[in-house]
């Protein structure tokens, strides 16, 4: 893993630039800037509808300091699709320019990916659509005031779900893990290194790319905004949010995850949920349930770590 | 009357071709860098014909996407031409309808796709023959739009649509439509033109830095498509699209006029096509491949002894108000022709509530008989089409409106119901 020293060195320049309008304490934010410091200025970016459409600033003002493009909320996917196909055609027409380096980005929130924008994602995935596509995921959509998605946890309050979700977070890098795409990976903006490094190990990869990171939201989750970063270690922590990778089909646990398949590794759930307001009326039941689905996800990790194969290329 | 032009034999690339298979053509002709695609009928064979080209290197730098659905086709078509390419994509009906979010998307962000249409009628029940509701449906999206009515036009007409869409003063995309299966499956001989021809006639495709307005470019980071207040330049940004549509009308002019001079085939006037007008007493307006047939229809009634004329609509969007308020003042009676529905509508025809509101202020114009028939693909013959014009004699006769019209409407030859 690259060092912090060595990190911070070779992450000075910055891409998303302050004056943006995040919430104090944006999740997103911090997954953004980190993942630009490993992608560099070569990179077009595609935002379906989402937060980030919003807090990159209001016309004219603009935050991203790299080509940035709007789009409808279930198009993310099949418009980088669509860059990235013309910066083949330019690279064909004008050698040597460089249009072969650039990378083609969807930066997607939670409802964009796993919700509206699935269809699109799952045919750039089939395709092998030469890009990476990012969902920032917030667990609900947080832009349109807190509504429950595909991605918001068993229990949890949201506008939609007043007495807590009944049914469980959709786990979607499992699913494009079964795409067999050449790279899949979960972040937690907890750890940037270790997300610092699996977006440079994506814009290495040919072909379609999925990354997952986990961003929490403090007006969402209700809690402090100096309090983001330690809300997302807590997930990690307690085992709610595994990170790992899979690559051409074997995959591997990140760092911190590592230790936790000893279930005795994991601090208890209940330090991460009591943190959060959208877990303040969590019934018993649900608490348990959450509990089983948590064990229940890492006994099916430990399964796929045990049975690895490479995928025939 | 369609006739084959005298140097049609002589020629070797000279093709019998479907009309599918002629937009194919003209894509390659114009050299397309990115093409999207999702089949639907009655559209497949642009995409199979097209896939044929890519696949057999006959389009070198071409990149072809076979994406999973039509909202993703104009997506990614979006994607490509923001990044600064010439695009082309097809599709038909309820494809056109699963697109929409992106059509507007298209026309907003200003870009020069060109999609050909092999039209369709929208379900349910399920239908897939010619119908230019789908069409004509995208009527306030943006996008310019154009029909075809035979083989030769859904080729020429994609070229003259390039030339005008990616002008720098318009800079919209357009619909090239066409009826499915009448033209899009059965084949006639057109021309394919000789490359360098078409290469001169085309701008060339975009440079390094893409379109004016738009562009992907990491030399120069921008940011495309963002919020924007009701404070700000919103509401101007729709004027410059009115605005466009309406310098178009000159564009497409001109291109028709430049066509005739390179290629030699004349669209009238690229908005609209007259036939036989000079000393008709009644008209008919009418598009698509009908339009071909009415020519004939014309010109046995005129044997009749009857004058009476046509002018075919070659654009519905920019909608050539000038020329039909011109029309309108040279006849006393002009039938419009729908092949398509506007429900709830004055008319119920898209295109006759269109002409009565281009006409509304103007004195001493036509009188207006609205007519609805081929829905969702149903025949219309020769004969018919001859009773139509004859109905339209007698009503400029004897001042009577036909008595088989329907809340004002002729809706021609419908089915008794038992």
């Amino acid at each position: 893993m690259v060092k912090l020293k060595e990190a911070l060195e070779s992450c000075q320049e910055e891409y998303f630039l302050p004056g943006n309008s995040c919430c104090a304490g944006c999740g997103l934010e911090i997954a953004l800037r980190w993942a630009m410091k490993a992608l560099g200025p070569k990179t077009a970016l595609v935002t379906p509808a989402s937060c980030l459409n919003v807090v990159v600033g209001l016309w004219p003002k603009t935050a991203p300091n790299f080509p940035f493009t709007n789009m409808a909320f279930a198009a993310g996917a099949a418009a980088a699709t669509g860059m990235s196909a013309a910066f083949k055609a330019k690279a064909y027409r004008f050698p040597g320019r460089g249009w072969d380096e650039v990378t083609a980005i969807t930066f997607a929130g939670d409802g964009g990916t796993a919700d509206i924008g699935i269809q699109g994602l799952s045919g750039a995935a089939e395709r092998n659509s030469d890009q990476i596509y990012v969902c920032y995921d917030n667990e609900a959509y947080m832009n349109t005031g807190i509504q429950r998605s595909s991605s918001t946890p068993h229990g949890a309050w949201t506008s939609t779900t007043t007495k807590g979700k009944d049914r469980f977070k959709k786990n979607l890098p499992a699913i494009m893990a079964a795409h067999d795409m050449p790279y899949v990976a979960t972040c937690s903006i907890s750890e940037p290194l270790d997300l610092y490094e699996k977006f440079k190990k994506a814009k290495s990869t040919k072909g379609c790319k999925y990354i997952h990171i986990l961003a929490p939201c403090a007006p969402g989750w209700g809690f402090g905004s100096d309090e983001t970063i330690e809300i997302a270690r807590l997930a990690v922590k307690t085992g709610s949010w595994i990170l790992y990778e899979v690559e051409s089909g074997i995959m591997t646990l990140s760092k911190a995850s590592r230790t936790l398949l000893d279930p005795s590794k994991r601090i208890p759930l209940i330090e991460y949920l009591s943190r959060q307001k959208r877990f303040a009326s969590i019934s018993e039941k649900d608490l348990i349930e959450l509990q089983e689905y948590l064990d229940h996800t890492w006994k099916r990790i430990e399964v796929d770590l045990s049975c690895q194969d490479n995928y025939p290329k | 009357m369609v006739e084959i032009p005298k140097d049609f034999i002589q020629k070797e690339e000279n093709l019998i071709i479907k009309g599918n298979v002629a937009a194919a053509y003209a894509a390659k002709s114009a050299r397309v860098q990115v093409i999207s695609a999702y089949p639907i009928t009655p559209q497949t064979t642009v995409v199979e014909k097209l896939s044929e080209f890519v696949d057999n290197g006959e389009m070198p730098g071409t990149q072809y996407i076979k994406v999973e659905s039509e909202h993703s086709v104009l997506a990614s078509i979006i994607g490509a031409s923001k990044a600064g390419t010439r695009t082309f994509t097809a599709t038909s009906g309820q494809g056109l309808f699963y697109m929409h979010e992106m059509v507007h998307w298209a026309a907003g962000a200003r870009l020069p796709i060109v999609m050909a249409i092999a039209s369709r009628g929208p379900a349910p029940p399920w239908n897939i023959w010619a119908d230019f509701t789908d069409v004509l449906s995208q009527r306030d999206t943006g996008w310019l739009s154009a029909f075809c009515s035979s083989h030769q036009e859904i080729y020429d007409e994609i070229l003259m649509s390039y030339k005008v869409c990616e002008d720098h003063e318009i800079l919209l995309p357009k619909f090239v439509a066409y009826g499915g299966f009448i033209l899009s499956h059965t084949s006639k001989p057109i021309i394919v033109e000789d490359q360098d021809k078409v290469d001169n006639f085309l701008p060339p495709l975009p440079d390094e830095d893409g379109w004016p307005h738009i562009w992907m470019d990491p030399k120069r980071p921008m940011m495309f498509g963002n919020l924007i207040m009701p404070s700000g330049f919103y509401q101007e940004f729709r004027l410059k699209i009115h605005d466009a549509h309406i310098r178009a009308k000159e564009k497409i002019i001109k291109a028709a006029q430049e066509f005739k001079q390179v290629f030699g085939r004349d669209y009238g006037n690229g908005l609209i096509q007259e036939y036989k007008m000079d000393d008709a007493e009644v008209g008919m307006i009418i598009y698509g491949d009908l339009a071909l047939q009415m020519e004939d229809a014309v010109d046995y009634v005129r044997e009749e002894g009857y004058k009476v004329g046509m002018v075919k609509l070659r654009h519905f969007r920019p909608f050539p108000t000038e020329d039909i308020i011109r029309v309108a003042k040279m006849i006393k009676l002009l039938g419009v022709v729908d092949r398509a529905t506007a429900f709830g509508s004055q008319t119920g025809g898209p295109v006759s509530c269109e002409v009565k509101a281009a006409l509304h202020e103007t004195k001493n114009t036509a009188k207006i008989l609205p007519i609805i028939n081929g829905l969702g693909g149903r025949e219309v013959t020769l004969e018919q089409q001859k009773n139509q014009l004859r109905k339209l004699v007698k009503f400029n006769e004897t001042g009577e409106v036909p008595k088989d019209t329907i809340h004002g409407t002729l809706w021609d030859c419908l089915l008794e119901v038992k």
